[in-house]
């Protein structure tokens, strides 16, 4: 039943999962209250994938990530002060207050970098892989990208030099059914994202994405082969994103989805589902479910109170950080 | 010194570079083709295979991200883009990723990448296989721009672009290519943010850039029978621009007339011009002027490339008018 997953695994899943959901929902409050000013993506409702993903990756791997990039950081191991402090716009930020929410990077665990031009980031990880070829590393490379990512020409072209180079990439769509305020249905003549990879000649799976184990199993397979030489995957995640597109509003006033739609997805939370597996399996009590709470949310308030104390970069040193590297 | 042309003087650097540090390749479309790129690639594949010597589809942006990418994880890419025109695809990538990923992370990881944009016109090729866009690149923060223009500079500015830990534009013009010149054939670097005296005059400075610098020789020697006496800054650098080179030249001549390939609107000329202005005002004797293209786009028929392309005629004849104004 547990498919040769140990408890362990399972374990740091479920608390990674329990550390994504805690953030996302520590920065509503600040969020409402304009303490936190830049564009703000939340990934609540998605944990599954990234957690699920992750997991299967070492340090020297490496993901690419998007606007909504909070996931991918926390779930490849990033610190959350850092990431807290870079929201605030703060220079203890993982960014130095340069980047935001939208762009985060932490290269010694193998994250370096997200972009907020969709599908930009999808090239930069086959480049990563082939680096990662040229170099005689078995390192792999992740690019966590939207099912709107699907609609522009950058993602057909990176995933056929790909397919036609047999690099060590691993191609992550979370398809959350909306593009910004469109529905997929509403962009792409086939929403079979995951068919795509036909074309290019690579294994495409779809795969329920609030699933962690499921991801986990998919990504794991897919990951080996990378390793392995035997190319690239195509991973096609369902989820859904519980709030708006940015901000922490759900946007049910705003007539672009139903309230229905939301709770369908909501009766689905990929934590839930995985809690009460893990219950059923003895392998989480009642007891560490507390003390894993507890844990996370000591963190965040850690986090949160080094985020409020840190100071602003100075403005008058912006011009002397140079784009360039001296 | 030994002589040979431009386009030797950038195979020869490919070969070397190459061959000296194994974290550089070459990618894009045409480099094992024999036309493709002109002579450029002659002899790389052979030597170097298809593992560091990587012939691409036609994916702009994307091959772009992949480079860039690779260089994200350690690598030294060269980048090329066989005709300038089709750099409007991956103006995403050189833009938005390339130009931002240092800053925009707060300095983590640079992107040490050299993007190689040709410029490749006349021959009646028209709007879409003849443009020039330097300054649409130098605009950007986080990018540097060169433009060598002899086969000297040519080899010596590829690899120091290709060492530098930034993106590189470098560009170069296949109406050189034949050009012959004084190579070392040794490794050497040329430096990135240096421009050079080509001719030393007291009258007027011509700033001049790339192909343009041998049409402003030829018009120097023409003005010179005529007692005007030129002096020549080449730019090889539009970002960093050498301002104090200009500026000092400028202060001895009191004159200027910028020279470029580009557009007038907003193009370099434009730039260097305002730079000039801001800096050393005081030191003007007469407006700044510009020869540069007309704000139209390149025609094909031959009649027209013959007015379109300014020539050591238009350079004269700016020089002319501003050693003629009086206060």
């Amino acid at each position: 039943m547990t498919e040769n997953i140990s408890p362990d695994i399972f374990l740091k899943m479920y608390k990674t999962m329990i550390k994504l959901r805690k953030f996302e929902e520590s920065l509503i409050e600040p969020l409402i209250n304009k303490e936190i000013v830049c564009p703000v993506h939340l990934y609540i409702g998605q944990e599954a994938v990234a957690t699920g993903v992750c997991m299967n990756l070492r340090a020297e791997d490496w993901t690419f990530s998007t606007h909504r990039s909070h996931g991918h950081y926390i779930a490849k191991g990033g610190d959350i002060k850092t990431l807290m402090a870079e929201l605030y716009g703060k220079v203890t930020g993982c960014s130095k207050g340069r980047g935001g929410s939208m762009h985060l990077a932490s290269a010694v665990v193998g994250l370096p970098g997200s972009s907020a031009i969709v599908a930009g980031t999808i090239p930069l990880a086959v480049g990563a892989a082939l680096a990662f070829s040229m170099q005689k590393k078995d390192a792999v490379s992740v690019a966590f990208f939207g099912d709107g990512a699907a609609c522009e020409g950058t993602f057909y072209e990176a995933l056929n030099f790909a397919g036609l180079k047999k690099m060590p990439v691993i191609f992550v769509c979370e398809n959350n059914l909306y593009s910004t305020h469109m529905p997929i249905s509403s962009c792409l003549a086939d929403v079979n994202i995951y068919k795509k990879a036909d074309i290019f000649n690579m294994p495409g799976i779809r795969v329920n994405g609030n699933d962690v184990i499921e991801v986990f199993k998919v990504a794991k397979k897919a990951i080996e082969d990378a390793r392995n030489g035997k190319g690239p995957t195509l991973i096609e995640c369902m989820t859904y994103r519980w709030r708006g597109h940015v901000g922490p509003s759900y946007d049910l006033d705003k007539g672009l989805r139903s309230k229905e739609e939301l709770e369908y997805w909501m009766n689905r939370c990929p934590i839930k589902t995985f809690e009460e597996f893990l219950f059923k399996h003895g392998i989480l009590s009642k007891k560490e479910k507390i003390q894993i709470y507890e844990n996370i949310k000591s963190e965040i308030e850690e986090a949160l109170t080094f985020a409020k104390e840190s100071p602003y970069p100075d403005p008058n040193e912006n011009e002397s950080f140079s784009p360039f590297k001296t | 010194m030994r002589r040979i042309s431009y386009v030797q003087a950038i195979n020869e650097a490919l070969h070397q570079i190459i061959e000296k540090d194994d974290r550089v390749f070459l990618i894009g479309q045409g480099v094992t083709s024999p036309w493709y790129v002109g002579t450029t690639t002659v002899g790389l594949i052979e030597r170097f295979g298809p593992d560091r010597i990587i012939d691409t589809p036609v994916s702009e942006n994307g091959v772009t991200g992949v480079a860039v990418g690779s260089a994200l994880a350690g690598m030294h890419p060269i980048l090329v883009h066989p005709r300038m025109d089709f750099m409007y695809y991956a103006m995403d990538q050189i833009a938005n990723h390339a130009a931002n990923w240092y800053y925009m992370f707060g300095g983590q990881l640079s992107v040490p990448i050299t993007i190689w944009g040709i410029i490749n016109r006349g021959g009646e090729q028209a709007a879409q296989h003849s443009q020039a866009l330097q300054s649409m690149f130098t605009h950007i923060p986080g990018l540097k721009v060169v433009m060598p223009s002899t086969p000297y500079d040519a080899k010596g500015l590829l690899i120091t672009s290709i060492e530098d830990g930034n993106p590189v534009v470098y560009i170069d013009d296949r109406w050189l290519y034949k050009l012959v010149g004084e190579v070392p054939e040794e490794i050497y670097s040329v430096p990135i943010g240096k421009g050079i005296v080509r001719r030393k005059g007291k009258d007027v400075t011509i700033a001049a850039i790339s192909y343009l610098v041998h049409e402003a020789m030829k018009a120097a020697e023409n003005l010179n029978e005529e007692g005007t006496d030129v002096e020549i800054v080449d730019l090889l650098s539009l970002k960093p621009l050498d301002k104090s080179l200009l500026l000092e030249s400028v202060k001895k001549t009191g004159r200027l007339v910028i020279v470029d390939g580009g557009w007038k609107t907003c193009g370099m000329a434009a730039e260097i011009s305002a730079m000039v202005t801001e800096s050393i005002f005081e030191y003007l004797q007469a407006p700044i002027l510009r020869v540069s293209l007309p704000d139209t786009p390149a025609p094909a028929s031959s009649a027209l490339e013959k007015v379109y392309y300014p020539t050591a005629e238009d350079i004269v004849l700016n020089v002319k008018k501003t050693v003629g104004f009086n206060r």
